[in-house]
């Protein structure tokens, strides 16, 4: 139980990195030129909420002792309310988490399945056209840019085909699901690009591993040897992976939700910006970070889980 | 694949020194009459909206978008070489604090951070370029690091201090030049990261401004002609793919080169 021991102690390496988020959080909305009271509430506030506001945030003291209280306001669960939607950042977050949440998970599942092919293909005819191709590709395809791929299967599959909607998120969970075959698709394609090329890379080593040699020797066909032995041990880095590749992720699904018109996270921090709604801009930017670190952490413990061999 | 990597970026420096001549119309002239022409021999990528030349669009978009694409590396190379290197030569402190610091920028999605700073300077490409500066300089300061703090205990370190040499000198003057081979190769896929945010942030209107012509906002311009005529969206999106293709294959010929592997 030795190896995960680093789950109980990791969270204490968090606390500087958590330290700096918040510091680099409060000082954006700092930087704004002009009243602060007026930026959080907004240019049509009353001198009532003004005064409150001025006393909730210590508006009057020091820089560091406004970062107290943002830090005593945080811990209380009060992030400021929205200029814009007139209710509590926190809540309008949470509502918002869902439809961020399954166009990641969406997107991961299909990169997955569209990058194992791929790489498999790649690995086992190697130096062969197919495997070029799939590595020509691959190559290509970090260089798509996602708000003109999604808009050019909206193009495709919406206007031409009339296979799927054009944009939105739905209600039911069928109509959720339509909805997010685009936008998922979308996210999949840039990821499984970076996805086949490390696949690849393990399958190719796999292959020639003493694992794949042993399993041979003992006369199992070389399709089993590869299903069995090559491909999980090729997928295990996939989970670090996608961990170092989050952040890439949560950027391409900030911009694939504005394409679809997805009310998730990103969205909200598009439209917070545009609106100059700056306590929703703070609050995502928060939450986005913590997310990454947790993410990071959680990815470490399924490593150790997957792979005996790795040590924290 | 160096050479067909480095055509295709002389291609596009070529289309963007001489777009006046080679884009057969003004790309911000108004054509009423030609508004949403499929391609044509006249307008061989069609019209837009407001009967602009799409291919006269995507031409003078390469200005824009090549200066993206080195604006947008060359200050975070240069502000990540120089913490880099005083990170890993004088380690202590300096090396700590700088480290967490980077520790703290790489905790935000790249974006995010991006997008948070962009809200605060208000739209355009020139807050684009210093948000890029600001968060981009991590990247570089890790690698340079990890490099300094092999190369410091070499022999040839060791003895251009033995020598008496400044240690300024044996930063900028030994030390970095060795160091320098990863970051180049690292130069060229940044320069796909930096691109695509970049016409991303100008997809979502926060980055260069209408009627600029620049490949992300066309896009952005496009979409509510998406059901009509399909050009518009298409063609600015593959100048993007086809330059980030060049940078691609350049970086990866460099590393089979200079056998670094990332």
């Amino acid at each position: 139980m030795h190896r995960y021991r680093f789950i109980l102690f990791r969270p204490l390496q968090f606390l500087p990195v958590l330290f700096g988020i918040s510091v680099i959080t409060f000082v954006l909305v700092r930087l704004i030129p002009g009243d602060p009271a007026r930026i959080l509430l907004g240019t049509r506030a009353t001198p009532t909420a003004i005064a409150n506001i001025r006393a909730q945030y210590g508006l009057d003291e020091p820089m560091w002792v406004q970062y107290l209280y943002f830090l005593k306001n945080l811990g209380a669960g009060e992030m400021g309310k929205s200029t814009l939607y007139k209710i509590d950042v926190l809540r309008l977050i949470a509502t918002r988490i869902e439809p961020t949440l399954a166009l990641v998970a969406t997107g991961v599942v299909l990169a997955l399945l569209i990058a194992v092919p791929f790489a498999a293909i790649s690995a086992r005819r190697q130096g062969t056209l197919a495997d070029h191709a799939v590595r020509v590709v691959s190559t290509a395809g970090i260089g798509f840019p996602s708000f003109w791929l999604g808009a050019m299967l909206i193009i495709l599959f919406s206007v031409k085909l009339d296979w799927l909607p054009v944009s939105g998120y739905g209600e039911t969970l069928g109509e959720k699901l339509t909805h997010l075959v685009l936008p998922g698709l979308t996210i999949a394609l840039s990821l499984s690009a970076v996805l086949t090329r490390s696949l690849r890379a393990g399958m190719v080593a796999g292959l020639g591993s003493d694992i794949a040699t042993a399993a041979r020797a003992r006369g199992m066909p070389e399709g089993v040897v590869f299903w069995r032995h090559v491909v999980p041990n090729a997928l295990v880095p996939t989970v670090n992976l996608l961990a170092v590749n989050i952040g890439w992720l949560i950027g391409g699904t900030v911009v694939v939700e504005s394409v679809f018109a997805i009310p998730g996270l990103g969205q909200l921090m598009v439209r917070g910006i545009f609106s100059r709604d700056y306590m929703v801009v703070q609050g995502v930017a928060l939450a986005f970070a913590c997310a990454t670190v947790l993410i990071n952490f959680a990815a470490d413990i399924i490593t150790v889980a997957l792979d005996p061999r790795v040590e924290m | 694949m160096l050479v067909a990597g480095l055509g295709i970026l002389a291609a596009f420096v070529a289309l963007a020194l001489l777009a006046p001549w080679a884009a057969p119309y003004d790309p911000i002239a108004q054509d009423g009459a030609a508004r949403l022409l499929p391609p044509s021999l006249l307008h061989p990528f069609g019209t837009d909206n407001f009967g602009r030349d799409v291919l006269s669009r995507v031409i003078w978009g390469a200005r824009i978008d090549l200066q993206i694409a080195v604006i947008g590396v060359v200050f975070p190379f240069l502000i990540g070489t120089v913490v880099g290197t005083l990170a890993g030569f004088f380690g202590g402190w300096i090396d700590a604090v700088f480290m967490r610091v980077i520790d703290v920028v790489l905790a935000f999605p790249f974006l995010v951070l991006m997008l948070a700073i962009i809200a605060i300077l208000g739209p355009g490409l020139s807050s684009f370029y210093i948000a890029m500066a600001l968060v981009g300089w991590v990247s570089y300061a890790r690698l340079i690091r990890a490099q300094i703090l092999v190369l410091k205990t070499q022999d040839f370190a060791v003895a251009a201090a033995s020598l008496g040499f400044s240690r300024a000198r044996i930063m900028f003057r030994h030390l970095l030049p060795n160091a320098l081979a990863g970051s180049l190769v690292f130069v060229m896929s940044d320069a796909v990261l930096v691109l695509l945010n970049g016409a991303a942030i100008s997809y979502l209107g926060l980055g260069v401004q209408p009627p600029i012509a620049e490949w992300g906002v066309m896009v952005a311009e496009a979409q509510g002609f998406m059901t009509q005529a399909w050009w518009i969206t298409l063609f600015p999106g593959l100048a993007i793919v086809v330059l980030a293709f060049g940078f691609s294959l350049t970086g990866d010929a460099l590393a089979d080169l200079m056998g670094v592997r990332e």
